[in-house]
């Protein structure tokens, strides 16, 4: 409990000097290419935050990031590096587009949503099972396995879609879910974003936050999980099950990495096609890293990388939008390095001695 | 031709070993780098950044060694950024490694657009040029890059082994504490090995940029990570990390093959490299014990 208070005051001053060299980074970067870094600010701003239509597509790209980031969190928790939540993100869309579809079309709401989410947290946690097995059982590093199963993902989706009928004839994507399973668009409720693809998926992506980051300190899993991260051979003297809440904690992302499926065939394209939600899992990745346990540094840096990604759209016609994928990059860099030399050694990461032990 | 014709055929086998060289380089890249203790999975993203350096010095050079040694310095480079990221501000490697591999990924995209106006590939450039007139069995065996391939594995096999400095990085990877304590400069060593690597990794993603005669955007294509699985398989030794490599190489140029001698989905094969890596990682797991196990100290800092 301490820890966590300690990493949530602790981290802000990291994440403020991350953000700076972000911003050098920028205009480096914009400045080199032969553009004015003041003149793409002003798009990115205008294009993300100034007007309620770009706020709106920041809270959609930021929904799915949300998902993936709470996901790679729990994993790391435990010490443990959730390479995989894109091949988890992917088989969970399939499994919740296939199980929206397959739904009888009056299906309501409160029948269609939890089966439809409900599958695709099932296939997250079914991927993230294999490198949670091959973890406890061989000693894999799930940083290997994780990637592996990503690669395998793509071929697995594919082959679903396509040898295995899934897909309408013809395409790569899965049939319209039912209108039970859909996920309203913010636009029905506040008119002025208008046009924007956000929808009330954000508010479970919240609410998951909510609830994943107070169980760290609430629920028993939650605690032994961060305590292993900490120190996994102390916990094992103390007859905590170290490899069980391991393999738990890794199904356990895998599943609410597939739920990030909700910001993209529930809530926006209302059924799943091959490539939907690609560069979800990376960006979790950055998105644990720089919000790491608590709620309001993972909502906060979901969104600050949905603006991103946003605002590389804004400047694309001037600047490649890739920019901002390198911008990432550096961001979580200045901010691990920031962590590492203003809290030392003792900021609460998964350290490798806990690693080592664990595997 | 049947299936068989073709893989028994002297096609094959050139296949196989263009597919290995840039694997086999950074796997021996890894190999040193995680000697010396530090995990290092930025070698994908090494990988892409020293292909496009050396394409772009190659072109605008017209030289194909200005683009080698390009493409090496580049490699070194991307080893140098995670060695001080790692090494010295003591971020957590799989961290960096990430973060370098994302810059490596946006960054040769954005380059591309920057210097040729293209988001997909760069112009083809020359390479290099040799035994025009051999059989392609000779000119695959005496391809530079082979010979260079093979080179860094018997060079690095007898550094680890044979000189103080594989001595000292050895102690690094498996004591950093004991080796700090016994006056070896730990930093400054495994900044010299991860460095090394990536220079090592560096000649791999030229080979890979020179064999297409151009660089394209994620040319690497997750094979990279295959190169970080077969330093594990082998046991963190140069010769059998190389060796593990062309096995990986002959079955993904078995799956080209394949392709287009079946009617089996092509997504059946292309997965094929990737659940052969998990199968090759469950079986050196079940024997852990021995040599086969990973330097004692990766990833750990000296205490001091």
């Amino acid at each position: 409990m301490i820890v966590t208070a300690l990493s949530r005051s602790r981290s802000l001053p990291a994440a403020v000097a991350g953000l700076a060299v972000g911003w050098l980074a920028f205009c480096v970067l914009v400045w080199l290419y032969g553009a004015s870094p003041r003149a793409m600010a002003e798009l990115v701003a205008e294009g993300t935050w100034g007007t309620s239509y770009g706020a709106g597509q920041v809270l959609f790209k930021a929904t799915p990031l949300l998902f993936t980031g709470i996901a790679v969190d729990l994993a790391l928790r435990a010490g443990l590096f959730n390479i995989g939540a894109e091949g988890q993100l992917a088989v969970g869309s399939l499994a919740a587009g296939v199980m929206g579809a397959h739904l009888p079309p009056g299906t309501p709401a409160v029948l269609a949503l939890p089966l439809a989410i409900g599958a695709a947290m099932a296939a997250g946690a079914l991927w993230a099972f294999v490198p949670a097995l091959l973890k406890g059982r061989y000693g894999a590093h799930e940083v290997i396995s994780t990637i592996m199963m990503n690669r395998i993902a793509d071929g697995a989706v594919g082959l679903a879609l396509g040898a295995g009928g899934l897909a309408l004839t013809g395409t790569v994507r899965t049939a319209d879910i039912v209108s039970g399973a859909r996920i309203p668009r913010l636009e029905a409720v506040f008119p002025s974003l208008k046009g924007s693809a956000a929808s009330f998926a954000l508010l479970f992506g919240i609410a998951g936050t909510f609830l994943v980051t107070s169980s760290y300190r609430r629920t028993r899993f939650g605690r032994e999980i961060g305590l292993i991260g900490l120190n996994a051979r102390a916990m094992q003297a103390e007859k905590v099950p170290v490899r069980t809440r391991i393999d738990q904690a890794l199904v356990v992302s895998g599943a609410i990495a597939g739920a990030a499926s909700v910001g993209t065939v529930l809530g926006y394209k209302g059924y799943f096609e091959e490539g939907l939600g690609v560069g979800a899992g990376v960006g979790g990745l950055a998105v644990a890293i720089l919000g790491r346990g608590s709620a309001v540094g993972l909502i906060f840096a979901a969104l600050l990388f949905g603006t991103l990604q946003q605002g590389g759209l804004a400047v694309n016609a001037f600047v490649p939008k890739e920019l901002m994928d390198v911008l990432t990059g550096v961001v979580v860099c200045a901010v691990a390095l920031a962590d590492e030399a203003i809290n030392g050694p003792a900021a609460p990461t998964a350290k490798p001695a806990a690693r080592a032990a664990a595997s | 031709m049947s299936a068989l014709d073709v893989i028994v055929s002297g096609t094959m086998l050139a296949q196989t070993a263009r597919m290995a060289i840039p694997y086999g380089c950074a796997a021996l890249g890894g190999v040193l780098s995680e000697r010396s203790g530090v995990v290092n999975i930025a070698l994908v993203g090494t990988l892409l950044a020293s292909a496009l350096a050396s394409v772009a010095a190659s072109h605008a050079s017209g030289s194909a060694s200005v683009g080698i040694a390009a493409g090496v310095s580049c490699g070194a480079l991307v080893g140098l950024a995670h060695a001080l990221l790692v090494v010295r501000g003591r971020v957590d490697a799989i961290i960096s490694g990430i973060a370098l591999n994302l810059v490596a990924a946006g960054g040769t995209r954005f380059l591309l657009r920057a210097l040729y106006g293209s988001s997909s590939n760069s112009p083809s450039i020359l390479g290099l040029r040799f035994g025009a007139s051999w059989g392609l069995l000779a000119r695959t065996l005496a391809d530079p890059f082979l010979l260079a391939t093979i080179a860094a594995a018997a060079g690095a096999a007898w550094m680890l082994h044979r000189t103080r400095f594989g001595l000292r990085l050895r102690a690094c990877g498996e004591d950093p504490s004991a080796a700090h304590a016994l006056g070896v400069n730990v930093t400054g060593l495994r900044t010299a090995a991860v460095t090394l690597g990536g220079a090592v990794t560096g000649l791999g993603g030229t080979a890979l940029a020179y064999d297409l005669h151009q660089f394209q955007a994620g040319m690497s294509g997750g094979r990279g990570f295959i190169a970080l699985a077969a330093v594990i398989v082998s046991g963190w030794r140069p010769w059998l990390a190389a060796g593990v490599c062309l096995a990986f190489a002959a079955l993904d140029a078995l799956q080209i093959v394949l392709q287009n001698q079946t009617r089996l989905p092509a997504q059946v094969l292309a997965m094929l490299p990737f659940v052969a890596t998990l199968g090759a990682l469950v079986l050196v797991g079940k024997r852990r014990a021995g040599d086969m196990r990973p330097p004692a100290g990766l990833g750990k800092h000296p205490a001091a």
